[in-house]
């Protein structure tokens, strides 16, 4: 499917990174000449709790802000969104759009039937990564799934070059930035892990690959097509 | 008369060159970054030639108060420093604008509500002092999320009360504003509101000025009431017996003097035109159904107004800038032609529809709504629905969130 906009929830946990990966999608499709916008949802900035953030990529300028109600596309970075309701929509798939996909962050399903179901009805394709395993395999810190998430949803939509993707992420840990008091501290902390920010890049960028590669071959194999551009060209 | 000189072209201790500030915001070459709002606020306060900037920790506001602080570290603002508590932080921005600084500080929800005292004797004492407002749910229980009930509560304060849709709006707005309140037929202070999150921690395009312009410095001795400094301190604001006194004298003297700061509320009028051209922005005003709505509501109606294009529906858009002053004029004549004005707000009470109400004939035509409250989303599709509703089209449902 070929959509003038890509809306883009993910759901995750306090310390995940949802916020930042939302933040370095949007970078990269901005460097990639699409327009998009990105913004958290939060309650109280704190470690396991409920956090969620957004990304929107168009082909024409975005005015829609807030928190993402009817999204095409929704990551789920930790299974206790699913097993446990940590979500601020329950369930946590509430609003998507048919023809949808579900990247959940878990090396096995969740999902119970009716989930299985309900989704089915929709035609919402769901895909499984152990983004967590992936990213201590690659990267060596369970801090750089968020990058296995990033990953998946540019493999599977192709909504953001991987030039663009390596850009954006230098461009956010290559300099201070703040997204909030919380993220700033996450950022130094996953800063010092590495030791030295050309190592944090290199590893993080190569995250982010792995997980392109897997969810871009899961992709074609089921022939799964959701994309950004301009439906009438296309047709 | 003492000699007075232009410090346009010269340059402050940062290196960046005072502007002619239209020059700067209309003529000046625009660089698109991609930002946060908040941190678009610390780039307009980079260029702001800003003397004092208090700080007092509430989110969603604590990233621009802290983002400024590094611009203090870097030598852009005179002095910075963290109040005790809200109501101490305004009124240390009132003692820092009576000492004749040009003054910033930022606020949301809650805290908007504890300073609330000092915003009227802020306006009664005519200073210009600037204040963000990143509106925030302020009932209990709590939210951080943007709810802009609390702008109600400036409305009458005698503030200048202006509402950015966007970290764009933010940018120039921020510069802007200490032009028009800091005008010696003006001079008041000024709350600049968004709404949290939705502007602070969004991250967009925004096109800004070149760093190393910057605004002329402000001069205090602009200010239509006596300007304290050593030889007239600030004491002398209580010392007339008359003004303390429960007379007829002390009486008319504060009716008067109130009359006279929302005369002046009414002299930015002009002002407020000529530097955001104009206090509302239209769009197919002569379209039978028109959405008229301020801060982040404007964009959910522009989303809304592509969908309802989709489905044949064309429908007009009033974007309201500044509520005081308020665009009394201009409102009346965008929405003359609709026989349907929605006004979307993120409010539980519609204070903006009651206020579009008293202004225009026939205010039956206003519906109240949609409203969402309490920091929730208003996504676009629900604006449509309620349109379509009031048009008797057929809607689908958005119970269970569209699942």
């Amino acid at each position: 499917m070929i959509k003038k906009r890509l809306n883009i929830r993910m759901s995750g946990l306090g310390g995940q990174g949802a916020v930042t990966a939302a933040h370095v999608m949007a970078m990269a499709a901005n460097r990639d000449g699409k327009f998009s916008i990105s913004n958290p949802f939060f309650g109280a900035e704190k470690r396991m709790a409920p956090a969620e953030s957004y990304c929107r990529i168009g082909i024409e300028r975005i005015y829609d802000r807030g928190e993402l109600v009817f999204p095409d596309v929704i990551e789920v970075f930790h299974p206790q969104v699913i097993t446990m309701g940590k979500s601020y929509t329950m369930p946590f798939y509430s609003g998507i759009k048919e023809g949808g996909v579900v990247i959940i962050n878990s090396g096995q399903p969740l999902l119970s039937e009716e989930d299985v179901q309900r989704l089915e009805d929709l035609n919402v394709a769901v895909f499984y990564i152990a983004g967590t395993e992936l990213a201590i395999e690659t990267a060596g810190t369970e801090l750089s799934t968020n990058m296995t998430m990033i990953g998946s949803v540019a493999g599977i939509t192709n909504c953001v070059s991987m030039e663009a993707l390596d850009g954006a992420l230098q461009e956010r840990f290559g300099k201070k930035f703040v997204a909030s008091g919380g993220t700033a501290s996450l950022d130094e902390a996953i800063k010092k892990k590495f030791a030295k920010k050309e190592m944090l890049l290199a590893k993080n960028l190569a995250t982010v690959k792995r997980a392109y590669e897997i969810a871009g071959e899961w992709a074609e194999k089921n022939k799964i097509e959701l994309r950004v551009g301009n439906p009438a060209v296309a047709a | 008369m003492a000699e007075t000189k232009s410090v346009i072209g010269t340059q402050n201790k940062k290196g960046q060159t005072y502007t002619d500030t239209w020059k700067m915001m209309n003529e000046a070459p625009r660089t698109p970054s991609f930002f946060t709002g908040s941190e678009v606020i610390k780039e307009a306060l980079r260029r702001a030639s800003c003397d004092v900037m208090i700080a007092y920790p509430i989110t969603p506001q604590s990233e621009a108060a802290a983002l400024i602080g590094e611009l203090f570290a870097e030598g852009y603002i005179g002095d910075y420093f963290r109040g005790e508590s809200e109501f101490a932080v305004m009124s240390q921005c009132a003692g820092s604008a009576f000492g004749g600084a040009r003054v910033f500080t930022t606020t949301a929800g809650p805290g908007t509500m504890r300073a609330m005292e000092n915003f009227p004797m802020w306006a009664g004492s005519r200073l210009p002092i600037q204040m963000i407002v990143t509106c925030r749910g302020i009932n209990s229980p709590l939210s951080i999320q943007p709810d802009t009930l609390e702008i109600a509560y400036l409305l009458n304060t005698g503030m200048l009360v202006w509402h950015a849709e966007t970290a764009q709006d933010f940018f120039d707005w921020i510069l802007k504003g200490y032009m028009v309140s800091e005008e010696p037929d003006v001079h008041l202070p000024l709350a600049l509101c968004c709404d949290g999150f939705f502007v602070t921690h969004t991250k967009d395009v925004v096109n800004l000025t070149p760093a190393n312009m910057c605004l002329p410095p402000y001069d205090p001795y602009r200010s239509p009431v006596p300007c304290m400094d050593m030889e007239c301190p600030p004491v002398r604001m209580m010392r007339d017996p008359f003004v303390m006194k429960s007379n007829y004298i002390s009486y008319a003297t504060h009716a008067s003097w109130q009359q006279e700061i929302w005369a002046a509320v009414e002299r930015s009028r002009k002002h407020s035109i000529h530097w955001l051209n104009g206090l509302i922005d239209t769009e197919n005003t002569d379209a039978d159904v028109v959405i008229v709505a301020s801060g982040t509501a404007v964009s959910q109606g522009r989303e809304a107004i592509r969908l309802l294009e989709d489905e044949g529906v064309r429908c007009g858009l009033v974007k309201v800038k500044t509520l005081r002053p308020w665009p009394e004029e201009e409102i009346r004549e965008a929405t003359k032609n609709a026989k349907h004005i929605f006004v979307p707000e993120f409010n539980v009470t519609g204070w903006l529809a009651k206020e579009i109400r008293a202004t225009i004939p026939n205010p039956h035509r206003v519906h109240a709504g949609p409203h969402v409250c309490g920091g929730m989303t208003m996504p676009p599709e629900i604006i449509v629905s309620e349109i379509k509703t009031a048009l008797g089209m057929k809607t689908f449902s958005l119970a269970g969130r569209g699942s």
